[in-house]
């Protein structure tokens, strides 16, 4: 791109809200169930049936306003945004319009030149269309079990200037909504998708210019390309002295380019005006307050300061149920540096994440218990790993596994001293080096020790009585 | 005040109606006149008239999270006018939202 054109980036996300029933019935919002199972007169848009909303929906859209600082506005109010779609049994989707729930917030996130922070309009409630099939012998199938699920809408600034920017925005968004138990962040099933605004304008000009929509990118690398993609398209209309249009266009990935979708409806022509049915949702001071729980970034600042590097801290707040395994852990008397280790190393290697779920395999308390064995030199490291093994995918604690299979540290100077006497008699030129001041070379014997005696041996042990032997046949 | 032929074109296509051209004259005519009709309302003073935003709750009532059994899915489709693997069956269309 050349230098003088900035891409100008803002995003809208939806989110769908973690309540077992939709925003206005008391029909689920399970996913995967079968066509039409989970739908009601409301969700079907009968007529006579009446929205009531939900308690729980309302909770969970405020606990977002408040984890990116929006003001909460006491009074909201429910609008009728009128299209047709064969999605959309009522003909309007109910969501907020002049008077939405929350404004003003923003969000912190890693950018590529450090810490950033990007501007939150507004966060809305509405509630989501249903599904649809295509090409079914030249029919398109409705499912209307999604009709109705709670969503947010969270509507960013354009702070953005850069595919890779919207992609860390993005992340960091999903994450802090995924903490807060607000949304599963399962982009693959579309229960938080994104829509990217994107123009471009001279480096220096303080009007944005015309705008194209991107419409439900589904992963944070295709939004980062597909937004790459739609500037360098707009940077070279402009360059050839074209003008761009304001329309919406989706994002074919395999074809690596967006294309029109249609021509963008203006406000107006969705002949928004407040839901008859619903008077205004007036937010008491319960709905208000509570304590929020732990953010990332508080999390990832907290793991820094009991002394685990960033990138471990990173890697165990990148799901909430990690980030419970770990403090779980802790709880139990480990300590964080190894714990950390530990579940880097082997807890994680087989872990299934899918959505709010982790599946670990093992439990804090195996972990704990297993930390604390090999601190106490009961076993050693190589043992731990034997030991984890043995445990994982069972209720079986460590201790037993010790205890049964007679694992422990030999620690026995008597038993230890021939093997090492033995191992050095065998190399006098590795001893030479050693005396030489070859320090690395003291690793060769102990790991020959630790070889020979199946990983049992304590290794602080080993390396001192071959010091010991290796300067006394010095003198 | 005069509505254009342009703006009865795309009034019918968010309506996703489809109008032969020689109704377009008519609807012109009469969504000018509907226009002017509505219109006369601007005239009422209503300065010394507070504001009245909605009769009824001022507050919209909340439900608890309890998921309640809705209606058997036989009933939910019984009024399509086709219905193929227990979906609502339409002409196909493409994904535009």
């Amino acid at each position: 791109m050349p230098e003088r054109w900035e891409a100008v980036i803002g995003l809208e996300v939806h989110a769908q809200l973690l309540t077992e029933t939709k925003l206005f019935c008391a029909c689920a919002t399970r996913f995967g169930e079968e066509p039409n199972r989970n739908v009601c007169p409301v969700c079907l848009g009968l007529p006579g049936a009446l929205p009531v909303l939900n308690r729980h929906a309302v909770e969970l859209a405020v606990r977002a306003a408040r984890a990116v600082g929006c003001a909460l506005h006491d009074l909201s109010v429910f609008a009728r945004k009128n299209y047709f779609y064969p999605d959309l049994p009522k003909g309007y989707q109910i969501s907020q319009y002049e008077r939405p729930l929350a404004t003003g917030g923003h969000l912190e996130f890693e950018g590529e030149g450090g810490r950033k922070r990007a501007g939150i309009t507004r966060i809305h409630m509405e509630e989501d269309a249903g599904k649809n099939v295509h090409g079914v012998g030249g029919d398109s199938l409705v499912d209307l079990n999604r009709a109705g699920t709670p969503l947010i809408e969270i509507v960013g600034e354009p702070d953005l200037r850069s595919g890779a920017e919207a992609a860390a925005y993005l992340r960091a968004l999903r994450d802090v909504l995924v903490f807060l138990g607000v949304n599963d962040g399962n982009l693959e099933e579309g229960s938080f998708r994104c829509d990217a605004n994107v123009s471009v304008r001279q480096v220096g000009d303080a009007k944005l210019g015309t705008r194209a929509e991107i419409k439900n990118v589904n992963s944070f690398r295709f939004v980062q390309r597909a937004i790459e993609l739609e500037v360098a398209r707009q940077v070279a209309i402009l360059e050839s002295g074209g003008r761009v249009v304001q329309e919406t266009r989706g994002f074919d990935h395999d074809a690596g380019r967006t294309y029109s979708l249609r021509s963008k409806e203006e406000a107006h022509d969705y002949r928004y005006f407040p839901d008859p049915d619903l008077p205004p949702l007036v937010l008491d001071p319960a709905l208000k307050g509570g304590e929020l729980p732990e953010l990332p970034a508080a999390k990832r600042a907290r793991y820094q300061a009991l002394g685990l590097t960033p990138q471990a801290a990173q890697v165990l707040t990148g799901h909430p149920g990690i980030a419970r395994f770990f403090e779980r852990t802790l709880a139990l008397g480990a300590s964080p540096v190894s714990a950390a280790n530990l579940i880097q190393t082997e807890v994680l290697r087989d872990a299934k994440l899918h959505g709010l779920d982790a599946e670990l395999g093992v439990t804090p308390e195996q972990v704990a218990e297993l930390l604390r064995l090999t601190e106490a030199g009961t076993i050693s490291g190589k043992q731990a790993k034997e030991v984890f093994v043995a445990v994982a995918g069972t209720s079986r604690m460590p201790s037993a596994v010790v205890e049964e299979r007679g694992l422990r540290v030999v620690s026995d100077e008597g038993q230890l001293l021939p093997l090492c006497q033995k191992l050095v008699a065998e190399n006098p030129k590795q001893v030479e080096q050693v005396r030489a001041g070859k320090k690395s070379m003291l690793g060769f014997f102990v790991g020959q020790v630790m070889k020979q005696t199946g990983g049992a041996a304590d290794p602080k042990l080993v390396s001192a009585l071959l010091e010991r032997l290796i300067a006394e046949e010095k003198t | 005040m005069k509505v254009t032929r342009d703006e009865v074109l795309r009034l019918a296509r968010l309506a996703r109606l489809s109008l032969a051209d020689d109704e377009l004259p008519k609807l012109e005519a009469d969504l000018s006149r509907i226009v002017d009709y509505v219109a006369e309302l601007g005239k009422v003073d209503t300065s010394e008239v507070s504001d009245a935003p909605r009769v009824g709750p001022t507050a919209a009532p909340l439900r608890d999270d309890e998921v309640r059994v809705g209606l058997p899915r036989a009933a939910a489709l019984a009024a399509a006018p086709r219905v193929v693997d227990g979906a609502f069956a339409v002409p196909e269309f493409v994904d535009e939202s």
